[in-house]
């Protein structure tokens, strides 16, 4: 809501007159040159002041409880943020993220690349697969991997339905940790292809024609021109779903492996102080989930290349920028 | 039916560069091109005019087979595009033989389709390294060159966007020539330009007509078509209904439709 300052709105004009200076006021015969140093008095916004100290109180009251209320126990919190056993738990988090990102991208510009093909095979394949692995459940596919020996003892390579040249006991390849990888990956690779497909379809179908109309050999035209391209809208929700991994390794406790959130339930298991413990967690999320929101914005920055005419400025650039402005934001209200 | 009667005094012996033979091409139920025959000499400027939706675009996409043919053939250069013959028959080519055919042939998209993320000299050499294998050195050369032919020498490490709509139509046909395409097809070059840039544009193309690059120029500048080509094809409802020389077509056209259609443009 706004308040104005300005005056009331003018009295209705007597009918029949034509008012010459009409958009200007009230009888008035508007001349520039009277409007010559007058002062411009600027909207007022109470309310929206108002609302916005009114949400402040309230974020202030949280924080000072976080800070007060002793059942948060930030001693505790001090003494594992950075506790050997925790930073063993992030690295086994980032390799799990890291694993599941490679197999799952790879894989999903496999599946992508197959549902784009023309051969109708190679699209309902591609599209089979994104179908059953976006049904099931992480957590259920994961429990399912780790139970594969249950179903195959043994795993051989040889010639389908021919003879088998080599073959391992499935236990000793899949162990917890690969079977976490694998199910991570194939998880994400089927959302992976269809953001890879997503993007390639949204590029301007005249950018593959003048490649083929040059002639530029179909590999090129899908790595040099489409991809970069595609890369634009890809980026952005790529970045969602390598953060969203990174917080769903959360997931693999249920196997067992080492990672943040399992470990934190260990030690709260044995020590009782679960709320210091999760806020351990939690925080380091945060911070791995910042730095990864901080590396998408360069790539992202650098896929935009000609996107623009002007390309825009890097945070600080932007934060120079802002305190080169402050003294000429400081110094004196609006003319 | 239509043999083409050459008014021109350059090379009247040599075969056709471009030979065009009973182009049939329907999309679903539309029948675009319904039995296009046209012959383009070597050297030799052709417009093409006729009404939207009259198949003029289809036919030049069907001569670089950005589109396939129902029924007919293009040659160039008296290379069958997009087919070989063995005996009686007409076997498909593979894309990959396509692709090398049209590194012959230039086309200028009404669009510019330049590549945004790429700058306009990484645009002119794309293809003649991945598509020709040119080395590098030497297509930066012929690149520049080029540039300096368009008046855009100071525009080689811009992006597309950072240029107006005529500068990037110029830096599209310097890239179509990149190639020393044997043909130029230009698809209404300048239909997505301001009405003062058209001119530029205009310009280099009837640069490239003096030097004897054979041309299929699809537009709606008539002014352009009696100052440059050398034949002027009429065509509606997918077929050509008449060409010739400028003077003939423009001035004393023989069709009704011709002459309906210049009366609204004219």
């Amino acid at each position: 809501m706004t308040v104005s300052t300005q005056a009331p709105p003018a009295p209705a004009r007597p009918a029949g007159d034509p008012g010459p200076g009409a958009a200007s006021g009230p009888g008035t015969g508007l001349d520039p040159g009277e409007l010559d140093g007058l002062r411009t008095v600027r909207a007022r916004h109470p309310w929206r002041w108002a609302a916005g100290a009114a949400a402040l109180v309230v974020l202030v009251q949280f924080l000072h409880g976080l800070a007060t209320n002793p059942a948060w126990d930030w001693a505790t919190f001090r003494l594992y943020f950075t506790a050997d056993t925790i930073l063993q738990a992030i690295g086994r988090t980032l390799e799990l993220t890291a694993y599941g990102t490679v197999l799952g991208f790879a894989l999903g510009a496999v599946v992508a690349a197959m549902r784009l093909s023309r051969s109708a095979i190679l699209r309902t394949l591609a599209w089979a697969y994104v179908w059953v692995f976006r049904s099931i459940p992480l957590i259920v596919q994961l429990v399912f991997w780790f139970n594969l020996s249950y179903l195959y003892k043994r795993f051989g390579f040889g010639i389908p339905f021919g003879p088998t040249f080599g073959d391992f006991e499935t236990v000793g390849v899949l162990g917890a940790l690969g079977a976490a990888v694998l199910g991570l990956g194939l998880h994400q690779a089927a959302f992976a292809a269809e953001i890879i497909r997503g993007g390639v379809i949204a590029v301007d179908a005249g950018q593959r024609e003048a490649a083929a109309a040059l002639g530029i050999p179909r590999g090129r035209q899908a790595w040099r021109i489409v991809l970069p391209q595609a890369m634009r809208s890809i980026l952005p929700a790529a970045a969602n779903e390598v953060i969203s991994l990174l917080k769903g390794t959360s997931v693999v406790y249920v196997m067992a492996i080492g990672e943040l959130f399992y470990q934190a339930q260990v030690i709260y298991g044995r020590t009782g102080r679960v709320v210091p413990l999760l806020m351990v967690a939690t925080v380091w999320y945060v911070v791995l989930t910042t730095v990864l929101s901080i590396g998408q914005y360069y790539v992202e920055r650098y896929f935009s290349r000609g996107a623009r005419r002007t390309p825009p400025p890097t945070p600080l650039q932007r934060l120079r920028a802002f305190l080169r402005s402050l003294p000429a934001r400081t110094s004196g209200g609006t003319p | 039916m239509t043999t083409l009667t050459e008014p021109q005094a350059t090379e009247p012996r040599t075969a056709p560069m471009v030979q065009v033979r009973g182009l049939h091409k329907s999309f679903g139920p539309l029948d675009v091109l319904r039995g296009v025959d046209l012959d383009v000499p070597s050297g030799s400027v052709t417009v093409v005019l006729g009404p939207s939706g009259s198949g003029k675009s289809t036919l030049l996409r069907a001569i670089n087979h950005l589109e396939k043919l129902d029924r007919g053939y293009v040659a160039i250069d008296g290379e069958l595009i997009g087919y070989r013959r063995s005996g009686d028959r007409l076997y498909e080519l593979k894309e990959r033989e396509v692709l090398r055919q049209r590194t012959g042939i230039g086309f200028v998209f009404q669009n510019f389709n330049l590549f945004p993320h790429l700058t306009v000299l990484e645009n002119l050499v794309e293809a003649p390294i991945a598509a020709l294998g040119r080395p590098r050195a030497e297509t930066r050369a012929t690149a520049l060159a080029l540039l300096e032919r368009v008046g855009l020498a100071d525009k080689a490490a811009a992006y597309p966007r950072q240029l107006s709509g005529g500068q990037q139509q110029r830096v599209a046909i310097a890239r179509a020539l990149a190639l020393e395409p044997k043909v130029l097809l230009f698809d209404e070059p300048t239909s997505a330009l301001d009405p003062e840039l058209v001119g530029e544009v205009l310009d280099v193309i009837k640069d490239l007509a003096r030097t004897g690059t054979t041309m299929i120029v699809v537009t709606h500048e008539i002014g352009f078509a009696r100052e440059v080509a050398d034949t002027v094809v009429f065509m509606d409802g997918g077929v050509v209904v008449e060409q010739g020389p400028p003077a003939e077509v423009l001035d004393r056209p023989q069709h009704e439709r011709t002459r309906a259609f210049l009366a609204k443009v004219l």
